[in-house]
């Protein structure tokens, strides 16, 4: 099995010196966007509980390649998230309020994924990876410099369209990066029952795309290891495939019962791995993080949930109209007259 | 004097035309570089165009409509072929969950002016899976544009037009008539959307599109040496649906046949036999009849005579319509 990368182990301490750590102050900057990921992800799942939000899939535990995944891209370049990564939309500049408007039932995408260059949130697994593919190749064609990161679980790795877009973007050479977060679960089935391969990393070989496994709860090992995917696609080189070792420490979402398909002895055994203990460890280790720095951290993190709570406080009242309106460029005649029937029975005006 | 052009040309034609007019149309798919697709209707655009902007991608449907979708996002005005109507399904998914929706799902912030061209339809003595009608599932699916020419005028007329629709179009070939012979007349593109009568006529209205729209004319043609005036409305688009020709004629005429060879059973034909009832229904003389193919998987070549909706069975529908002399 290829070799895990870990740089930082989960006391703080640094395991290798090859590849070096990314620099203090980069290794600090990611820090602060694990808490603000963690406090992303908390917050959102309290609002669950408070009736605010219909549903919320927490990435909590995996929050290291939530940020790392956005945070090696230049603004040219576009992420393709699925419902698990709000915190990584968040994480490259998205208002969360926006990137909620999904989970809190308004709308399908509250954000605009042209000027942000995040696509959609995928719900149907792996749907979003030919697409990723699609964008990186249409760059390539109009010679423009632009990466992109596709994301995935373990789950997706056993659908059609995983295996389609990573031959489709080996074959063309397509600036993309496939970052599987791989986090044991696809809602109740364990990964013994998704593959019967050594890794996923290993699917890379069948179609010529290189391969990297790397611990998805060091920040350090997935910043390296993403930013030389990243430039290698930039070089022009095509796609690497990155399977982030990582684990799904709460249920798939508050519907779920995960009682009924694992131990909470192996959810124990995950704790002591999480991504901000072992950053926080290290950082402190090596005089980095001050206590001033920490409360600063925090004091942004709980800016960032008072105003999400503010903002998902307020009654939302979405507009039934915008049924119609978004269908077609320019509404059928058929739907004209749907949306004049609508209209009219909230008037009362309806027989 | 030379040859009039088939379909597969007036096609091809279009193509051509489309991507010299605009840099960011892209054609891709199985077989559709070099070989110039396994009918010809990308004949040359290859080598007219480069590789950059026709090429071959390896062989998977929902693969080809995915990298469209994402070809789209980024700026692009990709034209895809998926070979025949029955190897268009494993890109079900990603036509059915993203380019249909994607608009939607963005509050049309990200418009998908992409098109995916799918011969379908049978009478080509095709083995299982080359032969057929899929066009309910596509007009099922709000978001799409449902498209399918009957003439070779319209085959160039409508693939253009779909090339510049910024919403996303099915396009479906008739490719019963691919090689039917006809001059192009030249003209503006027919916008889509837009129903036409092909026949004018004063007893009963026959409604088809694509591979169906000769059938009904041909009945036409036989009705009337038996004193029958026959109207025929070529649908031309089934989404969006042009209520407003459809109805306009059945009102003049009190009755209508429906003409399509996909099983009848929660079909286009059903649809449009509805919408007809529902708005024309003090206008009718008779019941609304749908004349289809039988609610059966596609025949083998050599019964697929018995399953297409022939000028007979038409005719049949049409004798059926209460007529006060019957």
């Amino acid at each position: 099995m290829a070799q895990l990368v870990r740089l930082i182990d989960e006391t703080g301490a640094v395991v290798t010196d090859d590849p070096p750590l990314p620099a203090p102050e980069v290794l600090l900057d990611g820090y602060r966007r694990l808490v603000l990921a963690r406090r992303l992800n908390d917050q959102a799942s309290a609002l669950v509980r408070q009736g605010r939000l219909a549903v919320y899939p927490s990435s909590h535990g995996q929050e290291a390649c939530q940020v790392a995944a956005a945070a090696v891209l230049a603004e040219t370049d576009w992420l393709f998230p699925t419902y698990r990564d709000a915190a990584a939309i968040a994480a490259r500049g998205v208002d969360p309020a926006e990137v909620l408007v999904l989970l809190r039932g308004d709308w399908h995408c509250g954000y605009d994924p042209i000027a942000t260059r995040v696509a959609p949130q995928a719900t149907p697994l792996a749907t979003q990876l030919p697409h990723a593919v699609g964008v990186g190749h249409a760059a390539r064609l109009k010679g423009e410099d632009t990466v992109v990161m596709a994301l995935c679980g373990d789950g997706a790795t056993s659908e059609g369209d995983f295996h389609e877009a990573l031959n489709f973007a080996a074959v063309f050479a397509s600036p993309v990066v496939f970052l599987v977060q791989n986090n044991k679960y696809a809602i109740s089935v364990p990964l013994t029952r998704q593959t019967a391969a050594e890794s996923l990393a290993a699917k890379g070989t069948g179609y010529g795309v290189p391969a990297v496994r790397v611990d998805g709860n060091d920040l350090a090992a997935l910043t390296v290891v993403l930013t030389e995917a990243v430039a290698r696609a930039r070089r022009g080189e095509g796609p690497t495939l990155v399977e982030a070792d990582t684990y799904r420490i709460q249920a798939h979402t508050n519907a779920d019962d995960p009682s009924r398909y694992r131990d909470e002895a192996e959810v124990e055994q995950w704790r002591p791995r999480d991504p901000l203990l072992r950053l926080r460890a290290h950082l402190t280790t090596t005089g980095v993080l001050t206590p001033e720095r920490e409360a600063e951290i925090t004091a942004a993190a709980e800016e960032m949930a008072a105003r999400l709570r503010e903002r998902m406080g307020r009654d939302s009242a979405p507009d039934p109209a915008e049924l119609f309106a978004h269908v077609y460029s320019t509404p059928t005649p058929q739907l004209r007259e749907q949306a004049a029937q609508l209209a009219a029975e909230l008037s009362g005006v309806g027989s | 004097m030379s040859e009039k052009p088939t379909m597969i040309q007036a096609l091809n034609r279009a193509l051509h035309d489309a991507m010299a007019a605009d840099d960011s149309v892209v054609v891709f798919g199985e077989d559709v570089g070099p070989l110039g697709g396994v009918f010809r209707v990308t004949d040359g655009l290859a080598e007219t165009f480069g590789e950059g902007r026709c090429f071959d991608t390896p062989l998977a449907e929902s693969g080809i409509v995915g990298m469209a979708v994402g070809m789209a996002m980024n700026g692009m005005r990709p034209v895809v072929e998926l070979q025949f109507d029955a190897f268009a399904y494993p890109a079900f998914e990603q036509i059915a969950s993203h380019v249909a929706k994607i608009g939607n799902r963005t509050r049309g912030r990200v418009r998908l002016p992409m098109v995916i061209r799918i011969p379908y339809g049978g009478g080509i003595g095709g083995v299982e899976h080359h032969s057929d009608s899929s066009e309910a599932y596509y007009a099922h699916t709000a978001g799409l544009l449902v498209v399918t020419p009957a003439t070779n005028t319209d085959a160039y007329g409508l693939l253009r037009a779909a090339i510049e629709h910024p919403d996303p179009v099915v396009f479906l070939e008739p490719k019963r008539q691919y090689f039917t012979r006809e001059e192009l007349e030249p003209g503006p593109v027919p916008p889509i959307g837009e129903a036409v009568v092909r026949r004018e006529g004063a007893d009963a209205t026959l409604i088809a599109y694509g591979p169906s729209v000769p059938v009904a004319l041909a009945a036409a043609e036989q009705a009337a040496a038996e004193g029958r005036d026959l109207a025929v409305v070529d649908l031309r688009s089934i989404v969006p649906f042009d209520d407003e020709t459809v109805t306009a004629s059945v009102r003049r005429t009190g009755r209508a046949v429906v003409v399509a060879e996909a099983p009848g059973f929660a079909s286009v034909a059903s649809e449009i036999a509805a919408r007809v009832s529902e708005r024309c229904f003090h206008h009718l003389e008779a019941p609304v009849r749908r004349v289809t193919g039988f609610d059966v998987p596609y025949p083998p070549p050599r019964l697929e005579q018995h399953h297409l909706p022939g000028v007979d069975r038409v005719l049949d529908a049409v004798d059926d319509l209460q007529w006060e002399d019957a």
